[in-house]
């Protein structure tokens, strides 16, 4: 028997897993927008003293790794597994990051909603009692996404406003079997929405749906009200994306509206920064929870939220063959335990 | 709401691109880039060289032109001020071909450089011969 | 006047381009291959000729002009040669466009590398 779930998406943790520590590793824009003194690292330069945007990326995974264990004292050999995946094909950056480190490895996959993914597998893992230290961590990178997705950079094309600029950076938590801190507690796994947007520019009001659906899931099976908690915080909708998911939320009679926010809108300035609908990739979520959030909820600014991460997934073969894209969301509540 | 539903519903409320202002930009741009070609076929023509050598001479300068302000990182932002302005003109051709060739570097010289030079330009060529020869073909039996 | 003449032409030949881009679904992209086709078209059908007698370097050097490069180079060794000319006239016409493109974009290449965008 399945007792830890609740209705048809949510599971609940009863042995909620710590966030221990957390580590943030930003690009050079974005440490040029407001969250810039939550960052543990900014790059002065994107290629991160590599010869390539890919191995920049690895590097980025790597040191963000790193710098998680040593924020919490331990090494690798504590811990039990690292859950980690990225945008690049095959995703590379994870799996180049993390190689010469010898911890057991998840790779997973879920685009941009890749750091709630994550977070999702590796609390289950450790309130099944599989584990007693997991990293789930996620990064992106401007340059390598554009090449990958878009068009090489010195190609002179113009972004449409709905367009969204992928995030520099890379955030990893660790996750512990500890008792009190800042723990997951609830877990609300999406389901892939399409809604058959197939603008590649417009990646907000692709995932929109999803996100929407997630959140409702989220209140209907926990019986919760969106006042329970302080902040309901998605991925990377942007501003237009965001503004779509809360008419969405708000048409199912839940009222989220004053306390929603998103990170893509967050991370950077959107009148001075020239991102057009804010920010986007694995790691604006990942950046902006393990920097800014996990320092409100430290220090006790804010007591709970809902972490929504949004992830569009499509290739550009799945584009080029004409199918639209899928839009996913997984939400976990992040909330103060015991301090 | 149906998938339909919801794509108008989108299409309606999504923020629009400044048509007047991408339109101002585009022609203003575009007109200069030509001017520029003109101004070399001027040059050229004024030191009394043939009109065909003086043409292949102006599309090699305005390539280079191109190209080089590709390189040094400039033709990105003109791309992004006047959109169409600078992808159109013949300077926009070789800046289509310049940005892949330098993105894929790291790739290797074969399948990086070599391979992707044509990524975006490939087609261009392709259908731009397909439908010269096709009207060659149509010319030569009318001519008949 | 010259100077207006081709700041006209090849100002609206941009600015049709980017109404195509704004108001349609067609990506930059598919732009660029019509265009040359479109100038190929206009070219065979004799109307790009009057619009480069006009226009010059405003109707030359948007890549409606390659098109009409590559045509006026068929037809005229279609003249010169038959049939066979369909075949070697585009290619030979366009020639110093192709080979500068490659020649410049591969030592570009290899001097200078990209940059992040602002």
């Amino acid at each position: 028997m399945a007792v830890k779930r609740v209705g048809n998406q949510t599971v609940i943790l009863q042995k909620p897993p710590i966030i221990l520590e957390s580590a943030s590793i930003a690009g050079k824009k974005e440490g040029e927008g407001p969250l810039a003194d939550y960052f543990d690292m900014i790059l002065e330069d994107d290629l991160f003293g590599e010869k390539t945007w890919e191995k920049a990326e690895s590097r980025l995974i790597r040191e963000v790794l790193l710098k998680v264990i040593d924020k919490a004292c331990l090494s690798y050999s504590d811990i039990n597994y690292v859950i980690s995946g990225d945008l690049l094909n095959q995703c590379i950056a994870a799996s180049f990051g993390v190689r010469e480190s010898q911890i057991p490895f998840f790779g997973v996959y879920g685009a941009c909603s890749t750091m709630a993914e994550s977070i999702s597998l590796g609390s289950m893992i450790i309130d099944g009692g599989f584990a007693d230290h997991i990293v789930c961590m996620t990064s992106s990178h401007f340059c390598s996404a554009e090449k990958q997705f878009r068009f090489p950079l010195e190609m002179g094309s113009q972004r449409p406003p709905t367009a969204q600029w992928t995030v520099t950076g890379a955030g990893a938590v660790l996750l512990s079997s500890d008792i009190s801190g800042i723990g997951i507690t609830k877990i609300t796994t999406g389901y892939i929405a399409d809604k058959g947007i197939k603008d590649a520019n417009n990646m907000g009001a692709a995932m929109a749906p999803a996100t929407a659906a997630t959140i409702v899931a989220h209140f209907k099976d926990t019986g919760l009200q969106p006042d329970y908690y302080d902040m309901i915080i998605t991925g990377d909708l942007g501003k237009f994306g965001g503004e779509l998911c809360c008419s969405m939320v708000e048409n199912e009679g839940y009222k989220i509206k004053d306390r929603y926010k998103d990170c893509g809108v967050l991370i950077y300035d959107l009148e001075k920064q020239d991102v057009a609908c804010g920010g986007s990739g694995c790691g604006c979520s990942a950046v902006v929870l393990t920097s800014y959030l996990y320092q409100l909820l430290k220090e006790g600014f804010i007591k709970r939220i809902l972490f929504v991460a949004t992830g569009a997934l499509l290739s550009t073969t799945s584009s080029q063959q004409g199918e639209s894209i899928l839009g996913i969301a997984h939400a976990v509540s992040v909330e103060r335990i015991g301090i | 709401m149906t998938k339909k539903e919801y794509q108008t519903y989108v299409n309606e409320k999504a923020p629009k691109s400044p048509k007047l202002i991408n339109g101002i930009k585009a022609f203003v741009v575009g007109g200069l880039i030509c001017i520029i070609g003109q101004l070399i076929y001027n040059f050229f023509i004024s030191l009394g060289l043939l009109e065909e050598e003086v043409l292949s001479i102006t599309t090699i300068i305005m390539i280079f032109l191109g190209a080089i302000l590709t390189g040094m990182n400039i033709y990105d932002e003109i791309g992004k001020f006047a959109g169409a302005g600078s992808a159109v003109p013949i300077t926009g051709f070789a800046n289509s071909i310049v940005s892949p060739a330098m993105e894929f570097k790291s790739e290797g010289q074969i399948m990086g450089v070599g391979a992707k030079m044509f990524v975006i330009a490939g087609p261009v060529l392709v259908y731009g011969t397909i439908t010269s020869v096709i009207i060659g073909i149509i010319y030569y039996f009318i001519r008949m | 006047m010259e100077f207006i003449k081709v700041f006209v032409v090849g100002g609206s030949i941009c600015l049709i381009a980017q109404l195509l881009i704004d108001f349609t679904k067609l990506t930059p992209a598919r732009i660029l291959v019509i265009y040359v086709t479109a100038g190929a078209i206009l070219s065979g059908l004799g109307i790009y000729q009057k619009i480069v007698d006009f226009g010059m370097a405003g109707a030359r050097i948007p890549l409606t002009g390659f098109g009409h490069v590559l045509v006026k180079g068929v037809i005229k060794e279609v003249d010169e040669t038959g049939l066979l000319g369909a075949f070697t006239g585009g290619i030979k016409a366009g020639a110093t466009g192709i080979t500068a493109a490659i020649l410049f974009g591969y030592v570009v290449a290899l001097v200078f590398s990209p940059k992040p965008k602002k």
